[in-house]
C-alpha cells in the first residue's frame, strides 16, 4: 500500500517520541517502563450511528432533504497500557443530520490524545476536554447528540501533591468543526483540601475547599473600527464547606473587558456569582441556589456567536425536565450577558407503612426556580468609553425572564402498579429566551399549566407497560397541547412504543397538528439497536429506557450504538 | 498499535489510512481485546472531594458501576427498583452499587439531596465533565457494567426496562461465587 509523505513523516515523528519517551524513563529509573511493559493492553470504546430518511413536511416546517438520507456517525477507541493511554474519534456527518450545524459536514478525526499518569502526574497531548471550578470561566466539554464539542487541542499538565494541593494548567485552542477557532487559551487552576493538607484536621467532619482559577484567551486584533484587548484574562475564586449533612459551594469569577460580537462590543468587565446550599438526610434532601450573571460570554473568537468556542459555562439554574411537553415547548436558556436567577429544591420521602407513604413509601418532590434580567442603566457612551450601561450586580431588574413551580409524587400502589403525578406552573419571556429582546415580533410572556400523569403496570417479572398522559395549557403562544405515550417493554431486550403529541388548542386551526411517532429496540448488553417512524418535536427524547438529544424531523430514524 | 495514532494524527486523512487503520484495531482486538480493569478517573465524592476511579474496591466481591444522572427517568427507575432489593443483594452476595452521576454544574449540587431523599445506600461519586464516561465508553445513560471480585470488567449493559434487574442479580449471584458470566 503506498503511503503518502505526511504520513512517513509522522510514522518517523512517532517513532523518534516513542524513543525519547522511554528513553528518558530509563534514565530516570523510575519503574514505568517495568510497569508499562508488565500491564495488558487493553482496547476500548463505543460506536454511535444516526441515519435518518426524511420526509419533506411543510406542515411541521420539516424541509424538503436533497440528500433525502442524513447521517451522523462516530467510533471512539481508547487504548492503555499501564500509566500509558492514548485515544481517537472517527467522526462521519454525510451530511449532518437536520439540526446540526452544516459546517460539520465531512469526516475525519478531530480527537486523538496521548496521555501519561504517574505518581500524581498527568500529562495530555492532543486533545482533551476540562472544567475549572464549575465552570464559570473554562468549561471544555461534549454534547455528541446536541453537536456541542469544544475540546481543547494542546497540552494539559496535572498535578496531585499527597497533602491535598492539586494543580493543573493547559495551553490551547479550540474545536471548530472540523478545524480550530483563532484565540489560543491559557490557564491554570489550584485547589487545596484543608483537611488533607492541615493534618489534626484530617478526620474533622467539618471540611473545607478552597480553590482558585486563572484563565487568558490571546486572539489578534482585527477589528478596523475598535482598538480590541488581544489579551483577555478572567480569574474565579471558590470555596467549598461542608458539615453532616450541609454543605456550600460558592463560586466568584471577573472577567477583564471583552468587547464581542456578543455584547456589542463593550468594553465593560464581567462577572459571575455562583452560590449553593444543601442539607440532606436519609428521607429529606433540600437544596438552594442563586446565580447572577454579568456580561459572561467568553469566547475563543470574539466574533462568534451560539454555542460555538465558548470557554466559559453558564447552565440555566433551572429543573432540567424530562417529560416532553414541560422539556421541549419552553425550556429556559442561561442568559450570558445578564441575569439573576434563583431554585430551590426539595426531596422528601414519606416513609413506607405510615398513613400517607403507603405499603411501599411516597416521595415528594418540589422545585421552584425564577429568573430575571440584571438591573441595569444605559450609558450614552457609545463614542467614547463604550460601557453601555452601569449594573447593581446580584439584584433583579424589572425584566422576568423565566419562572417554574412543580410537583412531582411518586408512589408504588401495589406490587404491579406505580404511579407518578407532575404538576407545573410555567412563564416563559419569549420576547428574551427566543427573539433576545432584539426582534420586532413580540410574543410577549407566555403561561402555562402543565399536568402529566406516568403509570407503570408491571405484568409479570419481566413484562411491563408504561403511559404517560401530558397535558399543556396555555391561552399564548400555540395554545393547549396534549401528549400519549405508551411502551411496552420485555426485558432484556426488546421495546416497542407510541406516542403522538397534538396540538389541539392552536388558535390557528391549520397548526392544529399531530406528531405521531412510533418505534421499536433491541438491546443486547451494551449493543442497542432502534427504529422509528413518524414526527418528532425538538427536545429532549426519552424512549425504551434511553434519553437523548434529537432535532425535529418527520420520516425513519435508525440508531445503533454500541460500546466495547 | 501506534500505527493507529500515527494515521489519526497525519492531518491529511485518506480512505486508505481509515480502512487500515480500522483493519489493525480489528486485528488488535483479536489479540487483546479481552482484560479490562476499571480507568483511574478523578471523580468528586458528594461532599466535593477527590475520588480516583481506580480506588474503587469491594474486597474480592463484585461490584456494579452504573451510570445515571438526575435528569434521566429510567436511570432513577432502575436505581430506585434496586433501591427496594438491595439489603437482600448485598446480604447474599457482598456486592456493592458504585452509582456515578454524570450531571454537570447545572444540577450536580442536586445528587447529594436526591440521593439521600431517595435514602439509596450507594456508594455516589459525580463525574462532573464526564471524564470517567468518556474513558468507559458510555454513549448515554443509564449505563451499567458488572466488576469481578479481580475488579475486571467483564459485562455492561445499556439502557433499563422494569425487570433488568432479575437478570442482573442472575450475574452477580454467578460472580460472587466466582463462576464465569460469559
Amino acid at each position: 500500500m503506498k503511503l503518502n509523505r505526511k504520513l512517513w513523516i509522522s510514522t518517523i515523528a512517532c517513532v523518534i517520541t516513542g524513543n525519547f519517551v522511554f528513553t528518558s524513563l530509563h534514565a530516570q529509573e523510575n519503574g514505568a517502563v517495568e510497569e508499562f511493559l508488565e500491564k495488558p493492553l487493553e482496547i476500548h470504546g463505543n460506536f454511535s450511528v444516526n441515519a435518518q430518511y426524511y420526509n419533506e413536511d411543510s406542515t411541521i416546517g420539516a424541509p424538503k432533504v436533497p440528500e433525502q438520507m442524513l447521517t451522523n456517525g462516530f467510533a471512539n477507541v481508547i487504548i492503555t497500557k499501564g500509566v500509558f493511554s492514548a485515544g481517537v474519534r472517527y467522526e462521519s456527518y454525510r451530511n449532518p443530520v437536520l439540526g446540526f450545524d452544516p459546517r460539520y459536514k465531512g469526516s475525519g478525526f478531530p480527537y486523538r490524545y496521548l496521555q501519561f499518569k504517574q505518581d500524581g502526574l498527568d500529562v495530555t497531548a492532543g486533545n482533551f476536554y476540562e472544567q475549572f471550578g464549575t465552570g464559570l470561566i473554562l468549561r471544555a466539554y461534549e454534547e455528541r447528540d446536541l453537536g456541542v464539542d469544544n475540546a481543547f487541542d494542546g497540552i494539559r499538565v496535572k498535578y496531585s501533591t499527597k497533602f491535598g494541593v492539586y494543580v493543573k494548567g493547559l495551553i490551547a485552542k479550540q474545536r471548530y468543526f472540523f478545524n480550530l477557532g483563532p484565540g489560543i487559551v491559557r490557564g491554570v487552576d489550584g485547589l487545596v483540601v484543608m483537611n488533607e493538607l492541615i493534618k489534626p484536621f484530617e478526620d474533622s467532619k467539618f471540611k473545607v475547599k478552597v480553590g482558585g482559577s486563572l484563565v487568558s484567551k490571546y486572539q489578534e486584533d482585527d477589528n478596523p473600527n475598535y482598538k480590541l484587548p488581544e489579551n483577555v484574562a478572567s480569574m474565579a475564586g471558590r470555596l467549598n464547606l461542608s458539615y453532616e449533612g450541609f454543605s456550600f459551594l460558592g463560586e466568584y469569577a471577573y472577567k477583564m473587558n471583552d468587547p464581542s460580537s456578543d455584547n456589542g462590543f463593550l468594553y465593560n468587565p464581567g462577572q459571575a456569582l455562583y452560590l449553593s446550599g444543601t442539607y440532606s438526610q436519609r428521607g429529606l434532601g433540600i437544596n438552594v441556589s442563586a446565580k447572577s450573571i454579568d456580561n459572561m460570554s467568553y469566547r475563543s473568537d470574539r466574533n462568534e456567536g451560539l454555542n460555538n468556542l465558548l470557554i466559559s459555562y453558564n447552565p440555566a439554574l433551572t429543573k432540567q425536565h424530562t417529560y416532553n411537553l414541560a422539556a421541549t415547548l419552553y425550556p429556559y436558556a442561561s442568559q450570558l450577558t445578564g441575569e439573576v436567577a434563583y431554585q430551590a429544591d426539595v426531596v422528601y420521602k414519606i416513609k413506607k407503612g405510615s398513613a400517607l407513604g403507603g405499603k411501599y413509601g411516597t416521595t415528594l418532590i418540589v422545585n421552584a426556580a425564577k429568573s430575571f434580567g440584571l438591573d441595569s442603566t444605559h450609558v450614552n457612551d457609545l463614542t467614547t468609553t463604550r460601557q453601555g450601561y452601569t449594573t447593581n450586580f446580584f439584584t433583579p431588574g424589572q425584566t422576568e425572564y423565566y419562572q417554574d413551580i412543580n410537583v412531582t409524587v411518586e408512589r408504588k400502589m401495589v406490587k404491579w402498579f406505580k404511579l407518578k403525578a407532575m404538576y407545573m406552573n410555567l412563564m416563559a419571556n419569549n420576547d428574551i429566551l427566543k427573539y433576545g429582546g432584539l426582534n420586532g415580533s413580540w410574543s410577549g410572556k407566555i403561561y402555562a399549566d402543565i399536568a402529566v400523569l406516568d403509570l407503570l403496570f408491571k405484568l409479570n417479572s419481566k413484562h411491563s407497560i408504561r403511559t404517560e398522559i401530558q397535558g399543556l395549557w396555555s391561552k399564548q403562544d400555540m395554545g393547549d397541547w396534549g401528549t400519549f405515550i405508551a411502551e411496552y417493554t420485555f426485558s432484556p431486550h426488546f421495546f416497542v412504543a407510541i406516542m403522538d403529541q397534538y396540538n389541539y388548542g392552536n388558535p390557528i386551526e391549520a397548526n392544529q397538528i399531530h406528531y405521531p411517532y412510533g418505534s421499536v429496540g433491541y438491546t443486547n448488553k451494551s449493543n442497542r439497536i432502534s427504529i422509528g417512524y413518524g414526527r418528532q418535536k425538538a427536545g429532549l427524547f426519552c424512549v425504551g429506557g434511553v434519553c437523548r438529544v434529537v432535532p425535529a424531523s418527520n420520516g425513519l430514524t435508525i440508531s445503533v450504538t454500541s460500546s466495547f | 498499535m501506534s500505527t493507529i495514532l500515527i494515521f489519526a494524527f497525519s492531518k491529511k486523512r485518506h480512505m486508505k489510512q481509515t480502512i487500515l487503520a480500522l483493519g489493525l484495531f480489528l486485528f488488535s482486538t483479536t489479540l487483546f481485546g479481552q482484560a479490562r480493569t476499571i480507568p483511574s478517573v478523578e471523580v468528586f465524592d458528594m461532599k466535593g472531594g477527590k475520588f480516583n476511579t481506580s480506588q474503587l474496591d469491594n474486597d474480592g466481591k463484585p461490584m456494579i458501576i452504573n451510570f445515571w444522572a438526575t435528569w434521566c427517568s429510567p436511570c432513577k427507575r432502575e436505581l430506585n427498583n434496586i433501591a427496594d432489593l438491595y439489603t437482600d443483594w448485598v446480604e447474599e452476595t457482598g456486592v456493592k452499587l458504585v452509582a456515578i452521576s454524570i450531571d454537570d454544574a447545572r444540577n450536580m449540587q442536586k445528587v447529594r439531596p436526591y440521593v439521600d431523599g431517595q435514602a439509596w445506600d450507594y456508594e455516589v461519586y459525580i463525574d462532573v465533565n464526564a471524564d470517567f464516561k468518556r474513558q468507559m465508553g458510555v454513549n448515554n445513560v443509564p449505563h451499567t457494567f458488572l466488576v469481578d471480585g479481580d475488579k475486571n470488567i467483564v459485562w455492561q449493559h445499556n439502557s433499563y426496562s422494569e425487570g433488568d434487574e432479575v437478570e442482573l442479580f442472575e450475574l452477580v449471584k454467578k460472580l460472587s461465587k466466582r463462576e464465569s458470566i460469559k
